[in-house]
């Protein structure tokens, strides 16, 4: 059985500099694993990279043993047709920190439109499916108000029923609670627990230490490009191995 | 020594006035519409990466943008059936505005796309968008809901400008007051009730722009 997510030497350069150094990481269905870390040491840019908002020059990534964004030919590799690249990222859901709502679109509407012209579902199942994550985000009653017409947790949570909704295989979170006001991260963040609850697989980059220490199975400490540490959250909040993420600790917020 | 204004003989015609209005209306909406398919054409260009495309679009802009609209108006008319292209006289003045039209968009639609959200194109492609899906559903609607006082008044400016077809003899508001005048001789009458059709179309027009813009503006 091939990993749900198999991430080997994954390179990737902005330019002259190398912004990951050789990032190798697995997960298997269910799994929750936090991604924690300093700022520019490139929890970002790994995430962009697993559903091809970024291209990367070396390594390789697979979904259930798909290869990711390129394809071997004769011991050549080369980048999928854009039809096909399309097709993988919906194995996966993205929720970004901005939250990137469509917004002229209402709450349903943005959940619906991936639905109808992704999954080419008929529009009365996409409205059922769209409802159904409204609800389980606790928003259907707001499913006809725009963007600019929600709080940002109430934001973010539809982000997150719009990913969710076209049922990907592995959802990523890309600091999805760092723009929000200190009142409205505990709604969003209960949102997540329920979906770890529920066996959803998920990456997650944090800085929500306590969260990243209750919520997931496994964390990864990315330093300077590459994992500098990585197991339970336990042993990696309570006993660190290396001076690197001691450090990091004693400079975030976990108590 | 007294004028005495009298009306008589305008509103005799004023039946023509009102054709004249409405097919003034008409050339303007057609190219508005075409127009906008032009600028946006051209938008996308002038933000490619091509740099030949970009270089003929923004000549394009420019070239337009420096001519007097009524050269351009004549140029079309007179000249072109010189190089082989025939048009008719509402054809060859709906292609002059609409390309008029088209430059000022594009310039307008240019600005407006970079200042769409990048965030919203990466949201699209996450869901496994095609890039032309996410302009078709996201960017474009976008876009144009951020410029469309822009838009109104580019209308407005166009309707006023379609008094220019006079000068091909098209027969819109400009022309008819131009033979009423000439048949009556009743000078400051004519060209009063003629400026008060534009002032009250233009007038009409933007208080219903103004509530479309309301309508289609995004909710906040
Ligand atoms: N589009 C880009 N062009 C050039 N450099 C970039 C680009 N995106 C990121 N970088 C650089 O790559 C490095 C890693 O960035 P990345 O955003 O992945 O970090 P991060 O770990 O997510 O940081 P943060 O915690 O601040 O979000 C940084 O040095 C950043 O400046
Ligand atoms: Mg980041």
């Amino acid at each position: 059985m091939p990993h749900l997510l198999e991430i080997r030497d994954l390179h990737k350069s902005f330019g002259q500099t190398e912004v990951l150094k050789g990032v190798d990481c697995a997960m298997e269905q269910g799994d929750v694993v936090c991604v924690i870390g300093s700022s520019g040491s490139g929890k970002t840019t790994m995430l962009r990279c697993i559903n091809m908002l970024e291209d990367f020059e070396g390594g390789t990534i697979a979904i259930d043993g798909q290869q990711i964004g390129y394809e071997t030919q004769r011991s050549q590799r080369k980048r999928r047709r854009e039809r096909e690249i399309a097709r993988q990222r919906a194995l996966t859901g993205m929720v970004f920190q901005q939250f990137n709502l469509f917004p002229h679109m209402t709450a349903l509407a943005n959940i619906t439109l991936g639905l109808i012209k992704v999954k080419k579902m008929r529009r009365e199942e996409a409205n059922a499916t769209a409802e159904r994550w409204l609800d389980r985000v606790g928003l259907l009653e707001r499913k006809g108000r725009f963007p600019g017409q929600l709080s940002g947790g109430q934001q973010q949570r539809v982000a997150i029923a719009r990913a969710i909704a076209m049922n990907p295989k592995l959802m990523l979170f890309d600091e999805v609670t760092s723009a929000l006001d200190p009142e409205l991260v505990n709604e969003v963040l209960q949102v997540i627990k329920d979906l770890a609850r529920d066996g959803m697989t998920m990456l997650l980059v944090t800085h929500e230490m306590r969260f990243a220490y209750e919520v997931s199975k496994r964390v990864i400490f990315m330093n300077e490009g590459r994992i500098g540490e990585e197991g339970d959250p336990k042993q990696m909040f309570l006993k660190p191995k290396t001076e690197r993420l001691a450090e990091f600790l004693k400079s975030s917020s976990f108590h | 020594m007294g004028y005495t204004l009298n009306f008589a003989a305008v509103w005799r015609d004023i039946d023509l006035l009102f054709m004249g209005l409405g097919l003034s209306l008409v050339l303007a909406a057609a190219s508005i519409a075409i127009g906008c398919l032009i600028g946006l054409a051209t938008a996308f260009v002038l933000i490619s990466k091509q740099r030949a495309g970009r270089s003929l679009a923004a000549g394009y802009v420019t070239a337009i943008r420096n001519t007097p609209i009524l050269v351009l108006i004549l140029f079309t008319y007179f000249a072109l059936p010189q190089l082989g292209l025939r048009l008719g006289k509402i054809e060859s003045f709906v292609f002059t505005l609409s390309i008029y039209a088209g430059a000022y968009l594009a310039e307008v639609f240019r600005g407006a796309l970079l200042s769409v959200p990048k965030g919203l194109r990466e949201a699209g492609l996450a869901i496994g968008l095609s890039e032309w899906q996410i302009k078709s559903s996201i960017i474009i609607p976008v876009m144009l809901r951020n410029v469309l006082p822009s838009l109104s008044s580019t209308f407005i400016s166009l309707f006023k400008d379609t008094s220019l077809a006079a000068a091909i003899a098209v027969p819109e508001l400009t022309f008819y007051a131009r033979k009423i005048n000439n048949e009556s001789f009743r000078v400051i009458e004519t060209w009063l009730i003629a400026s008060l059709f534009y002032v009250v179309t233009c007038t009409i027009l933007a208080m219903l722009l103004r509530v479309v813009e309301k309508r289609m503006a995004i909710p906040r």
